[in-house]
């Protein structure tokens, strides 16, 4: 077993819905609406234009400065290019494609002739090419992680914790994709010139890690598979990084700066789709899950189809779901409508009809110290609510709230229901805003300066 | 096909689930855990115990409801926080105290340490600690008025004027006088209960029973009370005023209110260090205390205020027991000193 990290909880997994559910193909949507970011860093600029005819794997969208390049998914016509509602709340520029049902694949698509032939800049290449983001939810364009991290990162680690309840499609696809799995491994090995890459999986995932450990000695891999005891927030990548290294990444810093880089397990196989045979990312496993949900499944569907074509296909939602989440019930976003499309970090659909809420009128910190127990980051919850709630900007840079990931750790144990996560989402929003303030005011005072200098020269 | 335009959804932060535990479980939790005391307390002392730990309950909730209502904010009751308080001030005082007396320590406990200082979560010392310092304080002839277990069994429902007293295992250890308590009580008695003192402070071992129903439902931390009952069995043990080590030890560990005290009311939430290093500290704090004011104070017992002296160092130990910033290693700090 691999080292712990600090604190955590353990909430129920709600994985058994559909763990034993292989991935389906979703029935091809009528039309996609593919929202122009859906990566970290600036949103991408179209390059179609309404009645254009698109190819799947077409490029679409282009990135400025950081970001990962946007792909047709379908083949048809653009019916528009507006703003549309996306998963990060509110609206974004989007390309609307109707589906023409052919699926005919872009001549850009193209197979190189010999992918094992290509040198390491070819491959980061093939990576953008591809548009491919962290597919976990953080959406960090991967090819800067690759060309940031290589000759800093000895210990590859491929993140198969999959901690946040009821998501099961990593899962499924180390069980039915194990041969892209492993191929994705053998290139990110490659890239980064180390002898193995490590996957750390939660042992609540038994036959995903004895179907690898089957393969890995069957095809002398370089892969080595790291069973993790399963706690919420496994998966972060700080305290991946931990659990398999035994080493802490520092505060404001990067995993690099420990030698590690960590890989979603999807992102992985989209890595083997892009060097080895030249495809972009046009789809995404998705897990339908939740009391809302008739028959939960996971689907693999077009990026840009709208979740309500996901819901269909399992059969509808329940009259009184009252909570749509696009991600996990830890750290995904509830939305307001269900006009949202997939996009490439949309790890799970989750309708909500129970009582999973739970929250109280008055909610009365008892000060029982539960929320410093469970955070990972070693931070004070409660102390950080109580600045947060009285405007203590600098009180709350001195107990670190920007080290605060928003995993939902604390509130989750929290007794008297508190919404700590939520206080601390606005409490970093204010420390950022006095930081860019203090800043603004340097530098008037600055520029002021130096008028009154000149002007007494 | 489902109208996905006709739901009403809500958009709330995440997390979007809830661990089981609520305020009101655990004080629950907490209810439960104190009942083995209770019910060795009705035993010992008669159904008089029963009745005025019902009389506290009852004010404690009473005079919550009135100020939660007077004051026109919103309700509290339903959390259970004020039946623990009674329970717990109920079971610090002797049998023997009056009706009126309870409630009015119930009034303090409440209103002034509670309540005014803004409800629960929020006082920086224990309520039912603070309570029972204002009826000592008050009514120093009824609070320490101990009766005998054995002579008077359920006699003291009404009346209490005609009950034989005894001296508590307390105060033959403050007098040294060790044989006179070996012929009083022997170590089984004080460890089992069927001695004089408070209602619910008498039985270690129905107090330990709770505790452990606490620390396994994970209510409490086991830091507190065990660096609590540690300090107290170590010091003891290395300097007893007379007698051989051991024995001295083990009348000092159960013969008071170590076990209440540092079961029940040195982890008392709102006013105990919130992380575990700070409880550590916390509980040897308290431990210290109660030895030096059993050995070099007026008084025979000092848990009631060691606790309360180490409930307003809580600020000051939470302040320097902060956990390491997550990615700081301590090999770093040390460099960093350099």
């Amino acid at each position: 077993m691999a080292y712990a990290f600090f604190g955590g909880v353990h909430p129920h997994d709600m994985k058994a819905a559909t763990n034993a559910k292989a991935i389906q193909q979703l029935p091809p949507p009528a039309e996609v609406v593919i929202p122009m970011s859906m990566h970290f860093g600036a949103p991408c600029t179209p390059l179609v234009k309404v009645g254009d005819e698109v190819k799947v794997g077409q490029k679409i969208g282009e990135f400025r400065g950081l970001g990962a390049p946007i792909h047709a998914s379908v083949s048809g016509k653009v019916k528009a290019v507006e703003p549309r509602p996306y998963s990060m709340g509110g609206n974004m520029m989007a390309v609307v494609i109707e589906n023409d049902f052919q699926d005919t694949l872009s001549e850009e698509v193209q197979a190189p002739a010999d992918p094992d032939a290509l040198s390491v800049e070819e491959m980061i290449e093939a990576v953008k090419n591809a548009g491919i983001v962290g597919m976990g939810g953080a959406t960090f364009p991967t090819h800067v992680k690759i060309s940031g991290g290589i000759g800093k990162v000895d210990t590859v680690i491929i993140n198969g914790a999959e901690c946040e309840p009821y998501i099961t499609g990593d899962h499924r696809t180390l069980l039915e994709r194990t041969e892209e799995f492993i191929g994705g491994c053998k290139y990110l090995a490659k890239m980064f010139g180390v002898d193995k890459v490590v996957i750390g999986i939660e042992v609540n995932k038994q036959d995903a890690i004895n179907k690898l450990n089957e393969t890995i000695a069957k095809t002398q891999a370089p892969v080595a598979v790291e069973p993790l005891r399963c706690r919420y927030p496994q998966g972060g990548e700080k305290q991946l990084c931990q659990a398999v290294t035994g080493k802490q990444v520092p505060p404001g810093a990067l995993p690099a700066n420990i030698g590690c880089a960590v890989f979603n397990v999807n992102t992985t196989c989209a890595i083997y789709r892009a060097i080895a045979k030249g495809m972009p990312v046009v789809s995404k496993v998705v897990t339908v899950s939740g009391s809302g949900v008739i028959e939960p499944k996971n689907l693999e569907c077009p990026i840009g189809t709208p979740v309500s074509c996901l819901f269909d296909e399992c059969g509808g939602l329940k009259d009184n779901t009252y909570k749509i989440i696009a991600g996990g019930p830890m750290m995904g976003m509830a939305q307001y409508t269900c006009d949202i499309p997939v996009g490439k970090g949309t790890g799970s659909m989750l309708a909500f009809a129970d009582k999973e809420e739970q929250t109280v009128a008055n909610p009365q910190c008892i000060r029982c110290g539960k929320c410093v127990a469970a955070c990972p980051m070693h931070l004070e919850p409660l102390f950080m609510y109580q600045y947060a709630e009285k405007g203590m900007v600098d009180e709350l840079n001195e107990a670190h709230i920007m080290d605060c990931m928003e995993c939902g750790a604390c509130a989750y144990a929290c007794p008297a229901r508190m919404h700590l996560t939520h206080m601390f989402k606005t409490g970093k929003q204010l420390v950022k805003d006095k930081m860019a303030a203090d800043k603004a005011a340097a530098e008037a005072k600055k520029a002021a300066e130096e008028k009154k200098e000149a002007v007494a020269k | 096909m489902t109208d996905y335009k006709k739901l009403n959804l809500i958009a709330t932060s995440s997390p979007h689930i809830r661990g089981s535990e609520t305020t009101r479980s655990i004080m629950l939790d907490v209810i439960i855990a104190m009942i083995p005391a209770l019910i060795f307390g009705c035993f010992n002392f008669g159904m008089r115990a029963l009745l005025l730990t019902g009389v506290s309950v009852i004010g404690c909730v009473f005079f919550e409801w009135l100020y939660r209502k007077l004051m026109k904010k919103p309700q509290s009751v339903g959390d259970l926080s004020a039946v623990v308080t009674g329970m717990l001030l109920a079971l610090t005082c002797p049998v023997t105290v009056e009706y009126w007396q309870i409630l009015i320590g119930d009034f303090f406990a409440i209103i002034f340490v509670k309540q005014l200082f803004g409800g629960i979560g929020k006082n920086f010392i224990n309520p039912a600690l603070g309570g029972r310092a204002a009826l000592v304080a008050s009514y120093a002839g009824s609070m320490t008025k101990w009766i005998d277990p054995a002579a008077n069994k359920a006699a003291v429902l009404g009346s209490n004027v005609d009950v034989i007293t005894a001296a508590t295992p307390m105060a033959y250890l403050k007098g040294g006088d060790i044989e006179g308590l070996k012929a009083a009580y022997s170590v089984t008695d004080v460890f089992m209960g069927t001695i004089g003192g408070s209602m619910g402070e008498v039985s270690a071992i129905a107090l330990l029973l709770g505790g452990a129903y606490l620390i396994w439902r994970k209510v409490i931390n086991w830091q507190t009370p065990v660096a609590y009952i540690g300090t107290v069995a170590v010091l003891s043990f290395l300097f007893p005023k007379a007698g051989s080590g051991i024995e001295w030890m083990l009348y000092s560990v159960f013969g008071g209110g170590l076990m209440l005290g540092a079961i029940f009311m040195a982890t008392d939430y709102a006013t105990s260090p919130v992380t575990k290093k700070g409880q550590v500290i916390y509980g040897i704090g308290c431990g210290l205390l109660t030895v030096f004011i059993r050995y070099f104070g007026a008084l025979n017992e000092g848990v009631c205020y060691s606790i309360m002296v180490m409930n307003c160092c809580t600020a000051l130990i939470d302040k320097y027991t902060k956990p390491t910033r997550f990615g700081v290693v301590k090999s770093d700090k040390k460099e960093a000193a350099k």
